[in-house]
């Protein structure tokens, strides 16, 4: 590791640092209040779980319509196993729980569906999500429609966003991988990574299950932290929530991912003042913004400190960031 | 003689009703030259496919060479194919667009990869070391063929001539036995395709692998070329030294009669 | 003996609304490849337009029909020229995320007019029951299963016989050759957006008539069952659509019928699961294969 690495990851964690210290000053002087507080947590889990979907769809190039289901696994197991235990070992157990059952489904789903070229994911995730919906639904154990309630908390501001660093830290590193290269080749060109001896099936599979246990977590932590879950919180308007992030975002673009969650995290507080009008307005914003920008908010670029901070010079590979 | 590495025993696919490839029997020899010719729509495309495994053929084999002896690998896919040393370039260009030249190159060497997944998450000295390894090596090709001051630039970013040559170096960088030039000058202008000439000639004395090449440009492929096989209706119409093959009638007739 | 042919008939009937739906699915698919999410709540207004005819204009129901299927077409039209053309040379998510904006703006846009209740669709045609045997079906069933065959054969006409259904087989065969050939490509793409919407309406009209009720949500499920339907038929392929409508009808019914009702949706679903893993391209899909 040479010296400017060190300096340059010194000053991502500086700025880490310098949020964190912010949003815990707001709390000290209660600025924000307890509404201001479970929105920030809620942003945080929801960045958690776009991150988890640009992986598949940014990197991979797959479409997933079906990320509220593996966020509904990950909130029950959350809901059954640490009500059976109520310790933050039985929350951190059911965590892990739920990444498991929900990695073992994206596998058992995307190895048959991810040989195929076309949107047979998009279908097919759809289509499980519901299945897990309505399984939900029907289980004595999962208590059905009513869902379960009275869940343990263990789960607050400073634990959603240390997680939310470590995803997005996770999936950046990730990328740069050899691992998240390849994937990223197979969507670049699936012909070419495949006479160069990558097994495109299993590249995009090791993203689908990535992202899926990623959308476990989110789940978990917000199941722990509205103490209840149902199974209305994981229709496909969850998955869209998601997806929508992820897409305004732009596509593949981790630094989008983030700033598109925080902002449509606060558009939602705004517009609760418009009533049923605020659905109107989202499906409006929606619509305009993908005419005018097509490719989201940010491109696919990211926010690069190296590029603010240092002069970048050939230090080629290590930087991500496809400026533009 | 030198061992053979390739081998097709009446290869043959059918499309519907179309026989593309029909009762072809080629074979190529470790650091031999191969040129494969003929009209617009022979089945030279398609006989690669089946050679690199993108498709199956409905009929006969391919044998690959694993060192011992000659194995075939009609049912092992184009991914292990590669890893069997076989590497190819496109008709059309099949670059990951959004990497960078240096990048391409990254990707090629997935497969030689000892680093893992888990030292790159966790930044790991083992991974940086690993990683300068590849880096070192990637650049040591893009130095060969004259694409260092490129490294850093995105590949679609590349002029036309560079991207052809891109491809090829990639393909290198899997360290193949044997590599497939589907028409590599295609859209080339004389000069860039005596460059290319000279190239072909560069890899197979520096890497010492066998060749084997699609292409129209007919001085490129006698240049190049110690045997040729021209393929006409999915058929082998003829094989032999280039001599021989300007010589041959039925291939003048094939030429003369398709392309005037 | 008696309750599996009743049940199949009742499949039959619901299979025909979603095989009306699936049609356009399939089209818009197989023309611009996109995943047309409104195209559930082109469904829902077109019920609504039928509604506002028979309930305010006091139209007879078929008159009502033949309006709310023009006018969806138009809106269908209007969909694709605002949220879906700018977009046609954009990522296909984009278009997507684009269609996903246009069924929100239409449910949450109809919500906020006229509220998210439920309301009841005029009686137009007093139902008669006839019995044959131990089956029993109603005329409305009989004429929601007429209009769906007989708006079936008017598409195939069109399709196979008219210069734009030769112009809409040109474009989702190859768009690219298409424009070399002289064909409109955006007009035709509007041409098949407007039939698919009006077939859709056609839907929402009988289906309010069925039901007795509508609602701005009503389009969801139905839109994601047709769409399944679409592909378990062979998404692109028309006859595949209507085969596939029927099949997903039937199912349902049966599912049902056997006392399975809580996971009717989930064996729709599980049938989408099986189908791309045995047969990716739906029932009448053929494979393709990209050239290299």
């Amino acid at each position: 590791m040479d010296k400017a690495h060190i300096k340059y990851t010194l000053s991502w964690a500086t700025l880490v640092l310098m949020i964190f210290v912010f949003i815990y000053v707001t709390t000290i002087f209660d600025v924000i209040g307890q509404y201001g507080m479970t929105t920030i947590v809620l942003i945080g889990i929801n960045l958690i779980a776009a991150v988890g979907l640009n992986l598949v769809i940014g990197m991979s190039g797959q479409f997933s319509l079906g990320h509220a289901g593996f966020m509904a696994i990950g909130a029950y197991a959350t809901a059954l196993v640490s009500s059976a235990i109520p310790s933050i070992y039985g929350f951190i157990i059911s965590l892990i729980v739920g990444i498991m059952v929900s990695g073992v489904i994206a596998l058992a789903v995307g190895l048959p569906t991810l040989r195929l070229s076309g949107d047979y994911l998009a279908i097919a995730t759809l289509g499980v999500a519901e299945i897990i919906r309505i399984i939900i639904i029907n289980m004595k154990s999962t208590r059905g429609a009513a869902g379960i309630f009275g869940i343990p908390n263990f789960v607050n501001w400073q634990v959603v966003f240390g997680l939310s660093v470590v995803a997005i830290v996770f999936v950046v590193n990730f990328v740069r991988s050899t691992t998240g290269q390849a994937i990223i080749a197979v969507r670049d060109n699936e012909i070419a990574a495949e006479s160069l001896g990558i097994n495109t099936t299993k590249y995009k599979v090791i993203a689908f299950v990535l992202g899926a246990m990623l959308a476990a977590i989110a789940g978990g932590l917000r199941a722990s932290f509205i103490q209840s879950v149902s199974p209305q919180d994981y229709t496909f308007m969850q998955s869209i929530t998601i997806l929508i992030i992820v897409v305004l975002g732009g596509i593949g673009s981790i630094s989008g991912t983030v700033v598109t969650a925080i902002v449509l995290g606060i558009l939602d507080v705004i517009l609760q003042n418009f009533g049923s009008l605020r659905m109107v307005i989202y499906a409006l914003v929606l619509i305009i913004v993908m005419i005018f920008r097509p490719k989201g908010l940010l491109g696919t670029s990211e926010f690069s400190l190296k590029k603010i901070l240092f002069d970048s010079g050939g230090d080629h590979g290590n930087n991500n960031s496809k400026n533009q | 003689m030198a061992t053979t590495i390739l081998k097709t025993n009446n290869l043959s696919i059918k499309f519907g009703g179309v026989t593309a490839v029909d009762q072809v029997n080629i074979e190529a020899r470790e650091n031999e030259l191969i040129g494969l010719i003929g009209p617009n729509g022979a089945g030279k495309t398609t006989l690669f496919n089946l050679l690199t495994g993108v498709y199956q053929p409905t009929d006969g084999e391919v044998s690959i060479y694993d060192g011992t002896h000659l194995k075939n690998v009609n049912h092992v896919p184009p991914h292990r194919r590669a890893q069997l040393g076989i590497a190819r370039t496109f008709q059309n260009i099949r670059l990951f667009e959004s990497r960078t030249v240096l990048e391409n190159v990254l990707i090629a060497m997935t497969t030689q990869s000892k680093a893992r997944t888990a030292q790159a998450l966790f930044r790991t000295p083992g991974f940086y070391k690993e990683t300068a390894k590849k880096r070192a090596r990637a650049l040591s090709l893009l130095q060969i063929f004259d694409m260092i001051a490129v490294a850093d630039e995105l590949a679609s970013n590349l002029p036309y001539g560079q991207q052809r040559r891109l491809e090829i170096v990639r393909a290198l960088a899997t360290q193949p036995k044997i590599l497939f030039l589907d028409e590599p000058a295609a859209g080339m202008n004389p000069q860039e395709t005596q460059v290319l000439t000279d190239l072909i000639k560069q890899i197979q004395k520096t890497f010492k692998i066998t060749i084997i090449l699609i292409e129209h440009d007919m001085n490129l492929v006698m240049a190049v070329s110690e045997r040729l096989y021209v393929l006409e209706y999915g058929k082998v119409l003829a094989t032999g030294t280039p001599s021989d093959i300007q010589q041959n009638k039925a291939v003048i007739k094939a030429y003369l009669g398709e392309e005037g | 003996m008696s309750s599996i042919i009743q049940q199949l008939i009742n499949g039959l009937i619901l299979g025909s609304v979603y095989a009306l739906l699936a049609l356009g699915y399939t089209m818009v698919y197989g023309i611009i490849k996109l995943i047309n999410f409104a195209h559930g709540d082109v469904y829902m207004l077109g019920a609504y337009f039928g509604y506002f005819f028979i309930k305010v204009m006091h139209f007879n129901f078929f008159i009502a029909l033949v309006l709310s299927m023009f006018v969806s077409a138009l809106l269908g039209m209007l969909i694709e020229f605002i949220a879906y053309r700018p977009l046609r040379q954009s990522p296909r998510i984009a278009v997507l995320i684009s269609a996903l904006g246009v069924s929100f703006l239409l449910e949450n846009g109809m919500s906020y007019l006229y509220g998210s209740d439920k309301r009841a669709f005029p009686q137009a045609i007093k139902t008669i029951q006839y019995h044959f045997g131990g089956i029993q079906i109603s005329n409305i069933q009989l004429i929601i299963i007429s209009t769906a065959v007989t708006l079936m054969i008017v598409l195939t006409i069109i399709v196979k016989r008219t210069k734009m259904g030769r112009a809409m087989r040109a474009v989702s065969a190859d768009q690219e050759a298409a424009v070399l050939m002289g064909i409109n490509v955006n007009r035709t793409i509007s041409f098949t957006f407007a039939i698919g919407s009006a077939l859709a309406a056609a839907g929402g009209v009988l289906i309010g008539l069925y039901y007795n009720n509508i609602d701005p949500l009503m389009g969801m499920t139905p839109g994601i069952k047709a769409f399944v339907a679409a592909v378990l038929g062979g998404i692109g392929i028309i006859p595949g659509a209507a085969l596939g409508g029927w099949l997903i009808g039937i199912l349902e019914t049966l599912t049902q019928a056997v006392g399975l009702s809580d996971y009717k949706d989930a064996v729709v679903y599980g049938i989408l699961i099986v189908i791309l893993l045995f047969k990716p391209t739906g029932i009448l899909g053929k494979n393709k294969r990209e050239k290299v």
